[in-house]
């Protein structure tokens, strides 16, 4: 399986503010419901973009000047609770390629990176800065550079990082470890032969 | 060189290292439910792959199963596509599935402990994120997500960053009154929701040495909550007299061997550690969460917070956020918060632990009226034992709903759910907005006879005053 490399993220952005954003809002749990994950994008952030009765709520989401956004910014632990693939999947299924935030919860970086969805983080006082110029001109393009380590708005470059072992999955085009795990097999099943409880 | 338990389990599956610096993990027992499953069985199927080891997988059916239906076809179809997708999958590879037809089903971290299946020294995976209860038996266990699970399934490996270790010592004695479920709602409190980033959580110390498996079970459940990628417990004696017996635990001589090892599982005296906390058992009381997420959370005799005295701008907002969504007054005490519905269950305190120690308190006494109180036992053997015990009796009598096994209310994907914005009092493990059932529904996090209290007042109680409980 060859995978495509992923270096940088080129596009616009919009910010959905806030510290703690769990899975549950990202997808909620109704929409696991399913038995494979096509369709998932029509319920990114559901309950806080639409009325029980489908009418929109005030969301950046909804704003159309946001609308094609390709890198989703936001605040600290973002993706935290449920491990549901559900939450990536449905944030790359409706378009976004890249995720620029504060911090992540670890599961969620986890399922994010293998992917191939970079997770970036920066500094609050730079998201701040950077969330505001999209907000001044939504058409600002926006990229997001794993190799370099930075995020940039409209020219104006920020530093964000990427855990090492990411940003090498990433960079060379291993992000989805399955072929290397294939190539382990024979080693797993010797390891395995050495355990007790798992040699039968 | 002394070594943690963590450190010696990873270094026994260790494969080898990876490219990108990670480790190709060997999972010694892999547990799969019908939610996060068959997508991974689909990216299998795309990719021309078959299940490794089969017999390593075991299966059960949980989060959608309806507590009060007996027979299938269910209700609502997607459920019911769910559970015969599961069916499919597991008869097709090979694995053992925990049927309803067979009496074994339950919520996937109950059956695992029940059936013997999870092992001190052992790795365990699950797509599901409370895995980290089966740390209770020294255990590895991590949640993980459905690509995952495909590698899980395709290799009986995954591709992991090695994680730091944080001892938590919790020394002294628990006061009554005061359970498991105060323990970690008083940790993330402390630690906070993202604390335990990059960490397994390693929870010692005398209250942890006299727990049952049923009370560590509860506190490793929730290390999600915490942030920590795992929890566990050393294993010792509770552990080994736990497991004796059950259907998947060693017989006769390689008992005596597996246990042997158990021990030798267990972190060395004096091994090192990345981060050590001390907690004051005594300090830890009735907790109860008033906010969006599990570190919210107050002790029965304190307030609701007053955004306008948090010390940064950021809790300021966020406790805004909570009061916001809760309906809550800020400053008022949570003691005599009206509910509307009662949740006793789920992975975290649906045990026959947890189901008799309320009935122990309840009998005699009856739910509020106007509270809708449901309870539901975890799995099916836990609702055998409560039936042959006469709980399900006490139950009943003091006017809960008793429901057949499955992860009910605690989540949004059964027929249990809040309706509007209903106050739940609720034993199980997330308060996130809309987490179970309503976009609006409300959940107070709680041990089990906090619950009781709750439901049995029609608002939010200290047990030990409405059981008379010594303090
Ligand atoms: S009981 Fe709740 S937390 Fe536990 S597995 Fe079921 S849905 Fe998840």
């Amino acid at each position: 399986m060859a995978l495509s490399k992923i270096t940088s993220i080129t596009g616009r952005g919009v910010c959905v503010p806030g510290n703690d954003i769990d899975t549950d809002r990202i997808i909620p749990a109704r929409y696991l419901k399913c038995i494979t994950f096509d369709g998932l994008g029509e319920g990114l952030f559901y309950d806080v973009r639409r009325n029980a009765d489908g009418s929109e709520k005030p969301h950046p989401l909804n704003e159309a000047r946001f609308k094609g956004a390709s890198v989703l910014f936001s605040g600290a632990n973002f993706g935290c609770g449920s491990s549901r693939e559900h939450a990536p999947q449905a944030i790359q299924k409706y378009g976004f390629r890249a995720i620029v935030a504060e911090s992540f919860a670890e599961i969620f970086f986890g399922n994010c990176t293998t992917l191939g969805i970079p997770c970036l983080a920066a500094s609050r006082g730079d998201i701040a800065a950077m969330a505001a110029a999209i907000d001044r001109d939504p058409s600002a393009v926006v990229t997001v550079d794993v190799a370099a380590q930075s995020v940039s708005v409209g020219g104006r470059a920020y530093p964000a990082a990427i855990r090492d072992s990411a940003r090498d999955a990433l960079l060379n085009g291993r992000w989805d470890p399955i072929g290397e795990l294939i190539e382990g097999l024979p080693a797993a099943g010797a390891q395995a032969a050495k355990l007790p409880y798992m040699a039968v | 060189m002394s070594q943690s338990l963590f450190e010696k389990v990873w270094a026994a599956h260790t494969v080898r290292r990876l490219a990108d610096g990670q480790t190709q993990l060997l999972i010694g027992t892999h547990l799969i439910h019908e939610v996060t499953s068959p997508q991974a069985f689909g990216m299998l199927r795309d990719l021309g792959l078959r299940v490794a080891m089969p017999h390593r997988t075991f299966a059960t059916v949980d989060h959608i199963v309806p507590t009060d239906q007996f027979s299938e076809p269910f209700a609502d179809p997607l459920a019911d596509s769910m559970i015969k997708e599961l069916r499919r999958n597991c008869a097709e590879a090979g694995i053992t599935f925990f049927d309803r037809a067979t009496g074994r089903q339950g919520i996937v971290h109950i059956v695992g402990p029940e059936q013997g299946i999870t092992q001190p020294g052992t790795t365990i995976a699950c797509g599901d994120s409370h895995t980290s209860t089966h740390g209770a038996f020294g255990a590895i266990a991590f949640g993980i997500g459905t690509t995952q699970i495909r590698d899980v399934l395709a290799t009986q490996t995954m591709a992991l960053g090695r994680l730091k270790v944080r001892r938590i010592n919790v020394t002294g004695r628990l006061r009554p009154g005061v359970y498991a479920k105060d323990v970690i709602l008083h940790i993330i409190r402390t630690l906070g929701v993202n604390g335990g980033t990059g960490y397994a959580y390693e929870y010692g110390g005398e209250v942890f040495d006299r727990f049952s498996m049923e009370e560590r079970m509860t506190v490793c459940n929730m290390s999600i909550e915490g942030g920590a990628r795992a929890g566990y417990v050393n294993p010792d004696e509770t552990t080994f007299a736990y497991l004796k017996g059950r259907p998947y635990a060693p017989k006769g001589a390689a008992w005596e061997a597996a246990v042997a090892r158990w021990r030798a599982t267990a972190s060395d005296p004096g091994c090192v550690y990345d981060d050590t906390v001390a907690i004051d058992a005594a300090a830890i009381a009735p907790t109860v969460t008033w906010g969006i997420n599990p570190g919210q959370g107050v002790s029965i005799s304190e307030s609701i917070p007053d955004p306008s005295r948090a010390s940064t701008p950021d809790e300021k907002a966020s406790i805004e956020e909570a009061l916001a969504y809760m309906k809550l007054r800020p400053g008022a005490p949570i003691k005599g918060t009206r509910i509307d519905v009662a949740f006793l269950g789920s992975c975290t305190n649906g045990r026959l632990s947890d189901f008799q120690e309320v009935a122990r308190h309840i009998k005699g006494r009856r739910v509020a009226a106007g509270v809708k109180a449901i309870a539901v036992p975890g799995s099916q053997g836990v609702g055998r034992l409560c039936a042959e015990l006469g709980i399900d009796r006490v139950f009943r009598d003091a006017g809960f709903e008793w429901r057949e096994a499955g992860c009910s209310m605690c989540l949004a994907m059964n027929p249990d759910k809040l309706v509007g914005d209903q106050l739940c009092a609720s034993s199980s493990n997330r308060n996130f907005k809309g987490r179970q059932g309503s976009p609006t529904g409300r959940t107070l996090l709680m041990s089990p006879l906090m619950v009781a209290a709750a439901a049995i007042s029609g608002s939010v109680a200290d047990a030990r005053e409405v059981f008379s409980v010594n303090s």
